[in-house]
């Protein structure tokens, strides 16, 4: 019996050993690099990194006879700091794959770095369309969502449900400002109407005389084009203002399960968003959402279920090129589809771009909700093609 | 007064043996260091121990408390990072420049800044550096939160390929030694000493003729200057310029690396610039939030050894003697 089951381990270690000559250094790495202790903490955070595990697991835990092995890192948000920890990733400790990196400044850093060594990352967390945009790499790939697809998905799905006429709260930055311009598209694409914007500064605490302008301007949809405090402190402010109780909506453009569900039933209720996941979407989603909750506590929103999704794809793509090769394993990304609970038909555009289904949610009024997760109701499903840039119009240089 | 220095110079050269070799020392061990430890992590130290000892000229041997020192360091980050990807200028001089448009900054935000003693003028710091901040936030060249990208490292005079991590980190080993040098060069001068005659009773400074408002914006300048060739070194090695170099956050950094290390010691921020950086890179990996941590590690530190690594260990041998 035990000679048996020593025959066969090294029978499985020389089969191990043959396939592993096509990792390299016998082991797969993959490195999650993102925010753990500051503002996005919470969208993306350690939970990101649980996501990826559970992604390895469920995998099977070795590819091609390798194991594989997840190393994750906070960055702090300091993209310096980012850097040298992707850097000694890559030229040290031998990780194949980096994701999640949360932030744009540290997305848009890490990517060009890793194209520079010939290294796949799959950004989950960061939202600047840029990405696969004028800063697009071969070998760079967004996965989750982007600012194009946020304003899209709300901009023009609330028009078009009767939301046609806007005004915007903005944070005065770039990131603000291109968010804004982006939904103002969309808006009148579908015939809505922007009646107005007023700017803040960011990192604002009081919204008040901001929300009594988008008061009487009396549009229907008061979208905020901001991030994170601003948007949590903006709706805050709202249900005091008696804004959505008024009969205005409130669109928050980058808003997730995770804010929501910070900011509680009460203060978020009746407020627009779109995400790229939610855990009680169907048979499969919910089936991930309650396997993460079980493990974390808490329910995935769309980076931690793009994290593993991704995860999972990159696996798949060097189980079928039967190698870590940066270029064949990329090239394979790019042809292979995507089709998982998070992704249902989603493919990978030349630029990188994964584009995928998005869905337009009004978050539930505390009567409606029947537990503490159940935080949104679906209002519509913006079409992957329709959500995302073409690869044309994306402003990518790469040639096919 | 030259009988005087005459004294201070033979006091000084008592001690100039046991200097020498431990200059001498730390220049070895930064030689063979990158043969251990991995050359990104450690020129990211070097370049934070030239931003901390610039910080230090300041508070260590004038007693000003700049909380705006970020400024300087992130202008200079910027104009490197520009010079070197949009206008094309060879890194050398990319660097050279941005210390320069850190120094022009010093002299504006000194030149308002001197007129206040104590607080006031720590307050005034961080009003123009936030102020800063926010024309960095907004202006088109920064690409705001996103930050200046894919600087090329290029090469030296044309000749050292930067792009190979070891070279460069010799190069920037170089430079951090210089502005070292200088630090050292100005604390040991008659310059120097006035500064520090400022410092401990500035109107008895004044009462012996001496223009303390000259002389502090002098330093100033000089600090940010130093600070400015530690931001544009950074943003070579990084290849990148963003938001995070100006920020408040960035300031209050320097300020704990030089009070870690130890408040006008030569060789504190260093030590302290060591310390935080080596904190925030090993310690990214493990579960508890590395800020927390840090915080603590601070609290600790001003509890227990108040006069910082080095300080404490001056001290020791002052005592012994």
């Amino acid at each position: 019996m035990i000679k048996a089951g020593f025959a066969g381990a090294a029978l499985a270690a020389l089969l191990a050993t043959t396939a592993q000559a096509q990792i390299a250094n016998n082991a797969l790495k993959i490195g999650v690099l993102n925010d753990q202790s500051g503002v996005y903490a919470d969208i993306g955070g350690k939970w990101s990194v649980e996501a990826a595990k559970m992604a390895v697991e469920d995998f099977g835990g070795t590819v091609l006879g390798a194991p594989i092995q997840i190393l994750s890192a906070d960055h702090q948000n300091k993209p310096d700091l980012a850097s040298t920890i992707a850097r000694q990733w890559y030229d040290v400790d031998k990780v194949a794959m980096i994701t999640e990196l949360t932030n744009s400044a540290v997305g848009l850093a890490v990517q060009a770095l890793s194209a520079e060594k010939h290294k796949i990352t799959i950004n989950t967390g960061a939202a600047s369309s840029d990405l696969t945009g004028k800063a697009c790499e071969p070998y760079g790939f967004h996965w989750a969502y982007d600012t194009h697809a946020l304003a899209t998905g709300t901009g023009g799905y609330m028009t078009k449900q009767g939301g046609d006429t806007w005004f915007f709260l903005t944070a005065d930055y770039a990131f603000g400002t291109s968010l804004q311009a982006d939904t103002t598209a969309a808006v009148e694409a579908a015939g809505g109407k922007v009646l107005g914007a007023v700017r803040h500064p960011v990192n604002n605490s009081d919204f008040s005389s901001f929300l009594l302008q988008a008061q009487a301007s009396k549009a229907k949809v008061v979208g905020l084009a901001n991030a994170g405090l601003d948007t949590t402190n903006a709706i805050k402010q709202a249900a005091e203002f008696g804004i959505v109780a008024g009969g205005q909506k409130i669109a928050g453009l980058l808003y997730t399960t995770a804010e929501v569900h910070g900011l509680g039933l009460k203060a978020a209720q009746g407020s627009i968003t779109t995400e790229g996941y939610y855990w009680d979407l169907d048979d499969k989603s919910r089936e991930f959402g309650n396997r993460f909750m079980k493990r974390t506590g808490r329910m995935p929103n769309m980076v931690h279920a793009g994290t593993y999704s991704a995860v999972m794809q990159y696996l798949k793509a060097v189980q079928a090129v039967g190698s870590d090769d940066a270029d064949k394993v990329a090239k394979k990304l790019h042809e292979m589809p995507v089709d998982d609970f998070f992704a249902k038909g989603g493919k990978v555009l030349p630029n990188g771009r994964m584009i995928h289904d998005m869905y337009l949610f009004q978050v539930k009024t505390p009567e409606e909700s029947k537990g503490e997760w159940d935080l949104y109701k679906l209002l519509a499903t913006v079409p992957g093609p329709q959500a995302y840039f073409t690869f044309q119009d994306s402003g990518c240089k790469l040639t096919n | 007064m030259s009988l005087a220095a005459r004294q201070r110079g033979a006091a000084a050269e008592g001690r100039s043996g046991f200097n020498t070799l431990l200059v001498a020392a730390t220049l070895l061990a930064a030689l063979a260091a990158p043969f251990i430890i991995y050359p990104v992590f450690l020129m990211n130290v070097l370049c934070f121990a030239l931003f901390a000892s610039a910080f230090n000229l300041l508070i260590g041997f004038v007693g000003l408390l700049s909380f705006g020192h970020a400024a300087f360091f992130g202008a200079a980050a910027y104009v490197t990072a520009h010079a070197a990807k949009v206008w094309g200028l060879p890194t050398e001089l990319a660097i050279l420049l941005g210390a320069l448009a850190a120094a022009a900054l010093g002299f504006v935000v000194g030149f308002l800044a001197i007129r206040r003693q104590g607080i006031y003028f720590s307050m005034i710091t961080l009003a123009l550096a936030q102020m800063f901040y926010f024309i960095c936030l907004e202006v088109p060249f920064t690409h705001g939160e996103d930050g200046i990208q894919g600087v090329p490292r290029g090469t030296l005079f044309g000749i050292v390929n930067l792009d190979n991590n070891l070279a460069f980190y010799f190069v920037v080993l170089a430079i951090v030694a210089a502005g070292h040098l200088a630090i050292w060069r100005i604390v040991n001068s008659p310059f120097g000493n006035i500064l520090k005659a400022i410092r401990d009773n500035e109107p008895r400074a004044i009462s012996l003729g001496y223009n303390a408002d000259s002389y502090k914006l002098r330093a100033f300048v000089l600090s940010a200057g130093l600070a400015g060739l530690a931001g544009g070194t950074n943003a070579i090695v990084f290849q990148l310029a963003t938001l995070t170099g100006v920020q408040w956050q960035s300031s209050g950094e320097v300020i704990l690396m030089t009070l870690l290390g130890g408040i006008g010691t030569l060789a504190g921020p260093p030590i302290g610039a060591a310390i935080t950086v080596g904190l925030q890179t090993y310690l990214a990996a493990i579960d508890f939030p590395v800020t927390v941590l840090i915080g603590l590690i601070f609290v600790v530190c001003v509890l227990l050894f108040r006069r910082g690594v080095a300080g404490e260990i001056l001290a020791y041998i002052r005592k012994r003697k």
